[in-house]
């Protein structure tokens, strides 16, 4: 038995190995080096938005057709989203062409290291170069501390990062920018040549690093920005072929920054509010589509009151929530928003008969982190061949629900991801099958019951169901 | 419909209808039906969207504070199945005693929701069971309608049914305990009241076995639904004694009585909050009482029928009656001596003395729906029927019969109870509403009537036009028809701008007055526009969101329901008042000073402590408006609470001149901490109190042992958390 599950595990091992050897097939090709590299990091909201530029150049014989990013394992974690755009310059005018960029497992990188490739449109060949543009988001970067914070005080947060830019390739010239929200930073660490003007610091020039090179620095500052974020969404979109789509979003809400620590007073947030609560937030805007009808904000008490709409017939229409108290840190909050919005705009009948919604992915509120979206897209009863196309990997599965009146049930496509930001929010396509004919199932099926009943009525008022007669006098 | 007879007899006189005057006959009739089945269905209706102006003033949403606990119960019912329900014991109210729901309630209501729930969801309509206990209430008043209707038909004839069903659809003082979202069990036990009065009345009527035993399962359906049913059981049994004296006694009274009383007695006894209560409680001894005294009537009917003999049969009289009266009469007081019959309860004594429950049960007595009701508010919740129901009383002892003086002694006895109590006005409105019925239907049926014979001699004559010029010829040679005529006809035009003015009067109560969720306060703005204060919703919320799950909240009982629905969090004592002793100890605590009271909060484990302040809004039943009450409760347990403390020459204060243990007792201290730091009212000074219209006494509040966790944005909840204790060392 045991040598049985040894032997077992010995051959999963193997093929594990196997596996990741075959997937670690384009090793970093030390042919490549990074000639300048700018690095500019946003710290101004709870998503750390970082901007690097890459000048890459191809030193060796071979050509390379693709880039390595590295990120150290904490990032890693933390990592949002990676976009890259190769930048074409033409008669002084700069453009962006977007590149392909995939996570890869490579084993043989140190510290545990974790790589995304980006994928060059045309192969780098020898003394060539080009300039990279590259966007990473980063979220639960920032940690608070003192970590606990009382109402009349401001938040510190850390931000940990390395001096030096992470790179398989060795990089001639770089240096990082950081951005802090205000002009309050309360350390950081220096290695020279390390300067701080204002809001901004900067961390080099450094010249000829070696690949790998790697100074952790910590860097405290005030940032008061809202700490919103949704534990968990859920986004239920109901197709009717009757002319509506409805959306039902589930939010667990929660301010992850310093928790709030002792009294709250209502009389020092009402009549100072520039001095207390500076990292509370009252309320967030979300973003709708243009003819957004029926609007509820509730929770599961009741109505929330507090919420303002702007409907707008042709840009995003903007919903203003008040959450029913404040949010300090720590403090939690639940609410649904759900709405109507006009079926011809989001449902489109492609060339080959069958249709498919075209709806934005990500979590209309601004600002806001999303640990775990879930995406339910309810198709009509009757429809056929689901699949989801979205921009980005996530995990698909499909489900049934039973609403109004349903007999078979519908089918449910269920899109999860996990670590949403806003810059998630591009459409994405649900196809499906449906024949017009299921739309008058439910119809006919209330007018048939009411014509049984009707028919009963008349069978009994014209039976006579008594045993015996009784005389009429 | 009166039209439409007189365009029937239009249709009859004119010269072509008499060919086929058979068929025209019977379409009549079903003219008629038809007319009745129409009326009947808009009154459905009717009754049904007069109740939801809650629902567009405000929101679909459970109101007030007793519905909250049913709705609880019901989700709990919906989510855990019946058995789970049944076996439930709470250990989130009453902390630490906890409180064993299944035994101590009555599960009609909710059974009755989770059953339509079910239903629903079994035919696939997607409900939420909040929409479905929202609309509880008028779909249960609308089918009281239809139990009216039948009632009034039994009792006088179908107009009459029909007035009463139209009567009792917007009647303010029904539609006050039934508008949607008042998810309570009157909502339906009036309902149940009343078709078990209809089925009782239809079984002593005909003598029926079927319609007694349903009259049984409509006073099951009773009991499992409302602690009213006494009512009940002991108006039952009082009509049968007075058809006894007045000799009505008949076989078909014996069956229906018999069989409804048994049945119905041994089908409560499922209901585990009620048990044996039927045969071991004082309140139910009097339909046993009347039961024994039932068989030996029968039994003397039938020596009397043996004997043939007056004088022989006289004496066994005299023996029987002494005997049977002195046996119940010690079985009583053994009953009673051996603590097997139990006394009568509190509740029962108040309604009898109104003055015994505020000397001696001040828990009754605080709670404002148990006062005396004034003669406004019949005014309110009556309008015309507080007129016409005297007028009925006359037609039903004009025209007297066994269903009659059945609806004249329920119509009495629960306008006297509806005078006890402000609530029970409740219960006297089918009743009021019936006779009010008999009222107006016969005195427009017979002012109809008069105009119509009149109208009748001139059929002869040519047109319409002409007809009041014969009547006018016709009256001078009988002086008294003409004024007959005119006066019935303004006093019909009389009767339908009363019922118009009726109906108005109805729908502004309803709209204005009954349909306010307490919850959500709503008020007008200083432009005019309405404001709207959902602090009890937010500090809730809060409660359930940002404390531990297991926090204890301490709060008057008031609010128990609520925070347990909404908050979702263990209470100390709410509005189910079982433990007097308790609910003393929170009073205690309120009306302590701060180190006391912490000693006390620290011995129940309460973490929070919940108050309710209307000084920044103007609300007037916070705390401190209630706070005489907690005092009077705590005091009736704890002598160390006395009520004079808090009062200076006997007038209560919270100004400069209140007592000092006013202000600083932690009711006190509590409500208005750091109140005096605000500015309420323009040109006032700082901490104006708007609710009481005073400058607060004690502006420097310092709290030791508890500290602010939360005050909701217009200040009418204010949470406190109980610090730990201090280390020792």
């Amino acid at each position: 038995m045991g040598a049985m599950a040894i032997l077992r595990l010995a051959l999963v091992f193997s093929i594990f190995t196997s596996l990741s050897l075959t997937r670690s097939s384009p090793s970093p090709s030390p042919q490549l080096q990074i000639v300048n590299a700018e690095r500019r990091i946003d710290l101004n909201s709870h998503i750390v938005k970082v901007f690097l530029t890459l000048k890459v150049e191809n030193i060796g014989e071979s050509p390379a057709s693709e880039v390595l990013l590295a990120f150290s394992p904490t990032e890693a974690d933390h990592l949002a989203l990676v976009k890259a755009a190769a930048v074409a310059s033409k008669k002084k005018k700069k453009s962006y062409l977007p590149l392909d960029v995939k996570p890869i497992n490579l084993v043989d990188g140190p510290n545990g290291t974790k790589y995304y490739l980006v994928y060059l449109l045309k192969p780098l060949v020898k003394g060539e170069a080009i300039s990279l543009e590259v966007l990473y988001l980063l979220t639960h970067s920032l940690e608070p501390f003192p970590v606990e914070i009382s109402q009349s005080e401001s938040q510190l947060v850390y931000y940990r990062d390395s001096a030096k830019i992470l790179s398989p390739y060795p990089i001639k010239q770089q240096a990082t920018f950081l951005k802090a929200p205000t002009s309050r930073v309360e350390s950081f660490t220096r290695v020279e040549p390390t300067d701080r003007a204002n809001t901004e610091l900067r961390y080099g020039p450094y010249e000829e690093q070696r690949p790998y090179s790697y100074s952790p620095v910590i860097v405290h500052f005030e940032n008061n920005n809202a700490f919103a974020v949704v534990e968990e969404l859920v986004r239920e979109i109901e197709i009717s072929h009757w002319g509506s789509v409805q959306v039902t979003e589930h939010y667990k809400l929660v301010h992850a920054g310093a928790r709030h620590k002792g009294v709250f007073s209502r009389v020092e947030y009402q009549s100072r509010p520039s001095h207390s609560g500076v990292s509370s937030f009252k309320h967030l805007l979300a973003e709708l589509p243009p003819r957004v009808h029926s609007v509820y904000y509730r929770d599961n008490i009741g109505n929330i009151s507090s919420s303002r709409l702007r409907t707008n017939r042709k840009k995003q229409s903007e919903l203003l929530i008040e959450p029913r108290y404040p949010l300090f840190g720590g403090w939690k909050s639940t609410f649904v928003i759900g709405y109507g919005v006009p079926l011809e705009d989001f449902l489109f009948e492609a060339a080959d008969g069958t249709r498919y919604l075209n709806y934005s992915f990500g979590c209309p509120l601004g600002q806001t982190v999303v640990d775990k979206l879930t995406v339910k897209v309810v198709l009509p009863e009757g429809s056929k061949n689901p699949s989801a196309v979205v921009p980005f990997p996530v995990e698909q599965r499909f489900e049934k629900k039973y609403s109004y009146l349903d007999v078979v049930g519908r089918t449910v496509v269920v899109l999860e991801k996990e670590n949403v930001v806003p810059e998630h929010n591009s459409p994405f396509q649900v196809y499906y099958q449906f024949s017009p004919i299921y739309m008058l199932a439910e119809p006919l099926m209330l007018t048939s019951v009411f014509f049984l009943f009707f028919m009963a009525c008349v069978t009994y008022l014209q039976v006579d169901l008594s045993i015996s007669k009784i005389k009429q006098t | 419909m009166v039209a439409k007879m007189e365009k029937a007899t239009d249709l009859l006189s004119s010269p072509q209808s008499l060919f086929s005057l058979k068929s025209l006959k019977l379409k009549t009739k079903q003219q008629e039906l038809l007319i009745r089945i129409s009326i009947l269905c808009l009154v459905y209706i009717l009754a049904f969207i007069t109740r939801l102006f809650s629902v567009l003033r405000y929101e679909s949403m459970i109101h007030e504070f007793d519905p909250y606990f049913n709705y609880r119960t019901t989700l709990y019912l919906t989510q855990k199945g019946f058995y789970e329900f049944w076996n439930w014991f709470d250990s989130e109210s009453w902390y630490p005693l906890g409180r064993i729901i299944g035994g101590t309630l009555y599960p009609g209501l909710m059974v009755t929701a989770a059953f339509i729930y079910w239903i629903l969801r079994f035919l696939r309509f997607a409900v939420h069971i909040r929409e479905v206990c929202v609309l509880t209430a008028p779909f249960f008043a609308s089918n009281t309608t239809l139990v009216a209707y039948f009632f009034g038909k039994e009792l006088w004839d179908s107009g009459a049914g029909l007035v009463a069903a139209a009567l009792i659809a917007i009647c303010p003082g029904y539609i006050s305990r039934s508008v949607a979202g008042s998810y309570d069990n009157e909502a339906v036990a009036i309902f149940a009241l009343l078709l078990t009065f209809y089925l009782f009345v239809k079984a002593v009527k005909g003598g029926s076995l079927a319609w007694s035993l349903a009259s049984a399962f409509g006073y099951f359906y009773m009991v499992s639904a409302w602690g009213g049913y006494i009512f009940i059981i002991n108006l039952i049994p009082l009509y049968v004694l007075v058809l006894l004296v007045t000799g009505r006694y008949s076989m078909r009274l014996y069956v229906a009585y018999n069989c409804m009383y048994i049945l119905g007695m041994l089908l409560a006894m499922q209901i585990r909050f009620v048990g044996f209560q039927h045969v071991q409680s004082g309140e139910h001894m009097a339909a046993m009482g009347v039961f024994f005294l039932m068989q030996v009537f029968y039994f003397l009917d039938w020596v009397k029928h043996l004997l043939n003999d007056q004088k022989l049969f006289q004496a066994f009289l005299r023996i029987t009656l002494t005997c049977a009266i002195s046996v119940g009469a010690v079985a009583l007081g053994v009953g009673t001596a051996s603590g097997y019959i139990s006394p009568w309860t509190g509740r029962f004594y108040s309604l009898l003395d109104p003055t015994y429950a505020k000397d001696h049960i001040p828990i009754i007595a605080s709670v404002s729906e148990h006062q005396p009701t004034a003669w406004s508010s019949f005014m309110f919740d009556f309008h015309i029927l507080l007129i016409l129901f005297p007028a009925g009383l006359y037609f039903c002892f004009k025209r007297l019969s066994d269903a009659t003086i059945f609806i004249v002694m329920y119509g009495l006895t629960s306008m006297y109870f509806a005078g006890v109590m402000v609530r029970l006005i409740l219960v006297a409105t089918p009743a009021v509403c019936l006779i009010s019925a008999i009222a107006v239907s016969a005195t427009i049926k017979n002012f109809s009537q008069l105009v119509r014979t009149k109208t009748k001699p001139t059929q002869g004559g040519s047109g319409k036009g002409t007809t009041s010029a014969k009547t006018s010829s016709k009256g001078a040679l009988d002086q008294s028809l003409p004024y007959q005529k005119n006066g019935a006809i303004a006093l019909l035009v009389g009767a339908f701008y009363l019922l118009t003015r009726y109906a108005i009067h109805c729908t502004w109560v309803t709209s204005e007055a009954y349909s306010s969720p307490s919850i959500v306060l709503a008020a007008r703005g200083a432009h005019g526009n309405r404001v709207i204060f959902d602090d009890y919703r937010e500090a809730y919320f809060w409660l359930r969101q940002n404390t531990p799950s297991d926090a204890k909240v301490m709060s008057w009982w008031d609010y128990g329901y609520q925070i347990t629905a909404m908050g979702n969090r263990t209470v100390i004592v709410d509005n189910n008042t079982w433990n007097n002793t308790h609910i003393a100890t929170v009073g205690r605590a309120m009306s302590s000073y701060e180190d006391e009271a912490y000693e006390i909060m620290r011995s129940l484990d309460v973490d929070y402590v919940l108050v309710v302040f209307g000084g920044v809004t103007g609300y007037s039943s916070d705390d401190i408006n209630k706070f005489l009450w907690m005092v009077r409760i705590g005091g009736g347990v704890f002598p160390v609470i006395k009520e004079p403390d808090y009062l200076v020459n006997g007038e209560y204060r919270v100004d400069k001149g209140a007592a000092p243990k006013m202000l600083n007792c932690l009711m006190y201290k509590l409500s208005y901490y750091r109140f005096g730091e605000l500015t309420t009212e323009y040109g006032k000074p700082p901490g104006y109190d708007r609710a009481r219209g005073v400058e607060i006494g004690n502006k420097d509040i310092k709290l030791e042992y508890l500290e602010e966790a939360y005050t909701t944005s217009n200040w009418i909840v204010r949470i406190y958390k109980v610090k730990p204790p201090k280390n020792r060392w």
